[in-house]
């Protein structure tokens, strides 16, 4: 796959990765900063949908703005940006810019398996965001915003989601395995 | 005593600061990789899982400790309210997705400032899905919107928090046992270039127990 894609390394060999359980201390130490400067955690699909309403709104205004998901970013007094999440994702974009450009993972290409086309695989991202849209939507939540930041502060709903994440992605591995493999 | 909770303009500094620690940890773990993030299901590679349990327990750890010396005030953390069935049935969907597009929200954000095009078609993909929850979320509004008590895994288990913060631990070091334990029996599969020469090192380490 990686052959042919077009790639434009910016670095010679990218640094390897971080030890996984030294990235997970490093993660678990800024989520802690965020509960104890903000008094919540990370996200990142409210970000998603706060954005997605807003350019939504340039086509169809009446309908974001009536409704009974969106239309409360919309509401007197309300703007779609003004919330914590927003701004922490622009510096996710930043952060992992700049994270990139220091490992010399920069890379412009298509990641998929090895038995995967790059049209296909591209097709199939989007499916995929697709439905983690619409799941991380039905959760109020996601990997994020659940799991990491409801599972260090022990909400019930939040280990469910987490548990359900593992359980649906298991159930269906074995299907999609060409995918992958 | 904490949190801080500082005002809103500097609180939107500070979390375009937070944003950024988040994002660099995020590719330094190797999360901008859909083939990396996808090897979870298929436990070659438990960098996810690894990840993700080591914080979930290293800020959980630190919540707790700094609340029994009275430093953090719990009742001002956010704690997200509990909708039983719309998350567990949306973690269902969103663990499909995530297998089939090889990344969740935050991740993708990384990969795709980082070049990956399937990562830029997962985030399109994503806010298609936001919009189509959004056009059938009043059909479906009752269903999504049961629950929202602030329930814990304490008043599930009728224990108290530093308990269920040590069980919580215990359970993370189980499975991290586990993930080596896979990742030795599967992951090595998928790269054949390891050679069998170390054998005869190990046994000598090991006393000759098997790989």
């Amino acid at each position: 796959m990686e052959d042919t894609s077009k790639s434009t390394n910016l670095d010679g060999a990218p640094k390897p990765h971080w030890d996984p359980y030294l990235s997970g201390v490093a993660l678990g130490l800024v989520l802690l900063a965020t509960f104890l400067i903000f008094g919540r955690g990370l996200g990142a699909s409210g970000a998603i949908t706060r954005t997605t309403a807003w350019v939504t709104s340039w086509f169809a205004p009446t309908w974001v703005a009536n409704n009974g998901h969106l239309g409360g970013y919309f509401a007197p007094g309300a703007h779609w940006w003004d919330d914590w999440l927003v701004f922490e994702v622009v510096g996710v974009l930043l952060g992992g810019l700049f994270g990139g450009l220091t490992s010399g993972r920069m890379k412009v290409e298509v990641e998929g398996g090895p038995r995967i086309k790059p049209r296909t695989r591209l097709v199939l991202s989007v499916v995929g965001g697709l439905i983690v849209g619409f799941g991380a939507r039905l959760a109020m939540g996601c990997t994020s915003g659940q799991a990491l930041t409801g599972g260090a502060t022990l909400a019930l709903g939040s280990w469910a989601f987490m548990m359900a994440v593992f359980g649906g992605a298991y159930g269906l591995s074995y299907f999609v395995r060409r995918l992958w493999t | 005593m904490m949190p801080l909770l500082p005002s809103p303009w500097i609180s939107y500094a500070l979390a375009v600061i937070s944003g950024f620690f988040f994002g660099f940890v995020l590719e330094r773990a190797g999360f901008g990789s859909s083939r990396k993030l996808a090897a979870q299901f298929y436990f070659k590679d438990m960098t996810v899982l690894k990840v993700m349990f080591t914080a979930i327990v290293t800020a959980m750890l630190g919540l707790t400790l700094l609340m029994s010396v009275g430093l953090v005030n719990f009742d001002n953390i956010y704690v997200n309210p509990t909708y039983l069935l719309p998350q567990t049935l949306g973690g269902l969907i969103f663990g499909v997705g995530f297998v089939v597009g090889g990344y969740c929200p935050g991740t993708s954000m990384v990969a795709a400032v980082t070049g990956k095009l399937d990562a830029v078609g997962f985030l399109l993909g994503t806010a298609g899905g936001v919009l189509v929850y959004s056009a059938v979320f009043p059909l479906i509004e009752g269903f999504a919107t049961q629950g929202g008590e602030r329930l814990l895994l304490t008043d599930w288990l009728g224990l108290p928090h530093g308990v269920v913060a040590v069980l919580v631990t215990l359970m993370a070091l189980g499975m991290f046992a586990g993930g080596e334990y896979l990742e030795r029996r599967l992951g090595r599969k998928a790269s054949p270039a390891v050679p069998p020469a170390q054998p005869a090192e190990r046994t000598e380490v090991l006393g000759g127990a098997s790989s």
